[in-house]
């Protein structure tokens, strides 16, 4: 894909994020259980034409960038307490994300 | 609201962990998504299958196997894209259900 048709990466491996609180119709890839949770960069994985509007058989250019996310299970489920280390990573698109203190 | 296929980290029980063979219709459905999603300019798109199994409501989805729900989303795609029309999915569904003695 021609990279002019990608949008610019906002972020950076081990930058904070929070997923944005959203509700919108349709295909969405990022789990309900994440959003609104802080996690950290893990890495950019490449950009990829947004799979909320492939599925309305449109482009999804300009391509998004996607970012593997780590999360502390602890941060996902506050009661979670069988290996407090424990970690979950996801695969979120940059629309998602939000930079978080 | 959460959507009802986005189930994950919800309690789920026991994972089925044994392997199994899949029918002869099962593979029939796998080939044709292949066909659809693999030709260009495509006939579906791999997002749009997913787009009409996750707006299956709680009750159907959970009643139909997995690729029931494939079945049931490449039609739905193949009518909102023009490729074929209500009547001729009708006609068809009721041709095979007399050739098979369907209710």
């Amino acid at each position: 894909m021609a990279r002019r048709e990608a949008v610019p990466p906002r972020f950076a491996a081990g930058d904070r994020v929070r997923v944005r609180r959203a509700d919108p119709p349709g295909h969405v890839r990022t789990p309900w259980y994440c959003r609104g949770r802080v996690g950290t960069i893990e890495r950019l994985c490449g950009a990829f034409p947004n799979p909320e509007e492939l599925a309305y058989n449109r482009s999804g250019l300009p391509a998004q960038p996607l970012y593997r996310v780590r999360f502390a299970a602890t941060e996902l489920w506050p009661d979670y307490r069988e290996h407090p280390g424990d970690a979950v990573e996801i695969e979120i698109y940059q629309h998602w994300l939000e930079a978080a203190p | 609201m959460r959507s009802h296929h986005d189930m994950g980290g919800l309690p789920a029980g026991r994972c089925e962990r044994d392997e199994h063979d899949y029918e002869q219709w099962e593979k029939r459905v796998d080939a044709l998504m292949m066909l659809l999603s693999g030709r260009k300019p495509d006939l579906m798109k791999v997002d749009e299958l997913r787009r009409n199994i996750e707006a299956l409501g709680p009750a159907a989805y959970d009643s139909m196997g997995y690729y029931e729900r494939w079945m049931h989303a490449i039609a739905q795609t193949l009518i909102q894209r023009g490729v074929i029309s209500i009547d001729e999915l009708g006609r068809k569904l009721a041709e095979l259900e007399a050739r098979d003695g369907a209710a």
